[in-house]
């Protein structure tokens, strides 16, 4: 875990059958993906029926937890959780297998965020057994 | 089965007020549908349709009480914004079938003095979408104009001028919530919501709330009065495409060429068009899928006065819009027809009205171009268009 500044609130993600496997899996530092096993599909966010063949042969594979800025926002004014944190990173982050997914990046300041940028996953534990992921700019 | 002239718009009904502490969103529903109906010439007792939205109650069977009126045909049909957009095609083809012959569109909220009040039950997206801090719809369409902004080189100022054409027309309006000319300047120095949105790139938030009445041909006769006619409408769904979304378009690359195929015309044919303003992004996106030149090129287009009316190559929302005018409920859906119904009619204002306008487009755009949004496209036409 890696302190940023300001620390971002962690809020816990609300558990259904559907997700239960992506977030368990958080908590040992795996970011899994679903693949379709009928037309290898990468799927995402996680479903029991995959939305290309539709048909229910989904398997869970870890992800390399790396990829690029596709696009982000740097928001003014947080609310919630979030009332304390701005300024702060919203992005969609395209993974390496496919999916862009929407996150925060964290680890450097706002303003050197780049649409492009390469980034790794980071984990935030949110003290329910699981933990979110946010991306920092890659090492190296 | 086409709709083309199956139904008119024969009744229209936009809430003057902006802040409405002082009532309930039913007492709203009733004012604004009685509004509507006295347009027409109508009353409640002819309506045998009933259109709303999702986000009150059970939306029709809650307001049909409220009413006290006992309709053959209900649609709750709920696209965000562009909801009522897509209720007048449901009307349509109701009317169309049969299945009724009055029907009422109402929309009322008040998120300006009493909060939005509208909370969906979660999507199985929610645990991936709602840890970021993302609270507000700047957030997530700010990600679109930052692609967009990527990809095409589209500029802050060149955003800037879709809210300067819309306050140029706000001008004319007395109940615009923002009735002032702003500048480019205005917009690209007013304080950043959400990089690269400005303040001045959102919509107003307002209380408020409208009504249409949609009629069939024979009601339309016989009330003798200037009628709006369906000419088409298309309405699409766009969504996140299973983590592959591409921020740069809207569903209006589906639902626009749906609406002109039904109509029969070509873009030289719209005088007018009311363009879902929530954001000025989306309007710039939306101009490039309506195909009103090609994608990429909004912001050259919209850089010259193009959407100042009445003159402009495309004249666009000449009630000020949802950036300087309405934007009841968070949804600026009811207003785009309004507005394009005003124009058809000759009744928007003098200084905006577009000269002989007889054919006019309005498009909704519902969700967040962000993640998933329901698109509608509606072509209106004078009766010989």
């Amino acid at each position: 875990m890696t302190a940023e500044r300001p620390p971002l609130p962690v809020p816990a993600p609300k558990i259904t059958t559907t997700n239960a496997a992506f977030w368990e899996a958080t908590a040992r530092g795996e970011f899994t993906l679903q693949r379709c096993a009928a037309c290898d599909l990468v799927i995402w966010f996680p479903r029991r029926t995959c939305p290309q063949c539709w048909t229910e042969g989904i398997e869970s594979f870890a992800a390399s937890g790396r990829g690029t800025v596709y696009s982000f926002t740097v928001v003014r004014k947080g609310s919630g959780a979030y009332k304390d944190a701005a300024p702060f990173v919203v992005a969609y982050v395209e993974l390496s297998e496919g999916p862009r997914v929407l996150t925060n990046i964290v680890g450097c300041d706002p303003a050197d965020v780049t649409v492009g940028m390469a980034v790794e996953v980071e984990w935030h534990d949110t003290g329910e057994g699981n933990a979110v992921y946010r991306f920092r700019p890659a090492a190296g | 089965m086409s709709i083309r002239g199956a139904a008119y718009v024969a009744g229209i009904y936009e809430h003057p007020r902006r802040e409405i502490p002082d009532r309930t969103i039913w007492e709203i529903h009733a004012e604004v549908a009685l509004g509507a109906l006295a347009d027409a010439g109508l009353t409640l007792a002819d309506v045998d349709g009933v259109f709303c939205d999702g986000t009150s109650g059970f939306g029709t069977m809650t307001l049909c009480d409220h009413l006290g009126i006992r309709p053959r045909y209900v649609d709750n049909t709920e696209t965000g914004g562009s909801s009522y957009l897509a209720h007048v095609g449901h009307a349509a083809a109701a009317i169309a079938a049969g299945k009724c012959s009055v029907a009422l569109v109402t929309l009322a909220g008040k998120p300006r003095s009493g909060g939005s009040g509208v909370s969906f039950a979660a999507g199985p997206e929610s645990s991936f979408e709602s840890l970021w801090g993302i609270s507000g719809a700047p957030h997530t369409y700010a990600l679109a104009a930052r692609r967009h902004m990527h990809e095409f080189g589209t500029t802050a100022e060149q955003l800037a001028e879709i809210k300067v054409a819309a306050s140029i027309h706000a001008q004319h309006n007395p109940h615009a919530f923002l009735p002032h000319a702003v500048t480019v300047e205005d917009v690209v120095n007013s304080p950043m919501v959400a990089d690269p949105l400005h303040r001045l790139d959102c919509c107003v938030v307002t209380d408020g709330g409208g009504a249409l009445v949609v009629v069939s041909p024979e009601i339309a006769r016989a009330l003798g009065r200037t009628n709006a006619k369906v000419l088409g409408h298309g309405e699409a769904i766009k969504s996140t495409d299973n983590g592959r979304i591409d921020l740069t378009y809207t569903g209006a690359v589906w639902s626009g060429p749906r609406a002109f195929e039904e109509a029969g015309v070509s873009h030289k044919d719209i005088r007018y068009a009311s363009i879902y303003d929530s954001f000025t992004i989306t309007v710039l996106q939306t101009i490039e899928d309506l195909g009103f030149c090609a994608k990429g090129e909004g912001g050259r287009f919209v850089s010259d006065g193009a959407l100042v009316a009445p003159f402009g190559r495309l004249p666009f929302n000449t009630d000020g819009g949802g950036l300087c005018n309405n934007h009841p409920s968070n949804r600026g859906g009811i207003t785009k027809v309004i507005e394009a119904v005003r124009q058809l009619r000759g009744e928007a204002h003098p200084a905006v009205q577009v000269p002989d306008c007889q054919v006019a487009l309005a498009h909704g755009t519902g969700g967040s171009l962000g993640t998933r949004h329901g698109s509608v496209t509606l072509i209106l036409g004078q009766e010989d268009a």
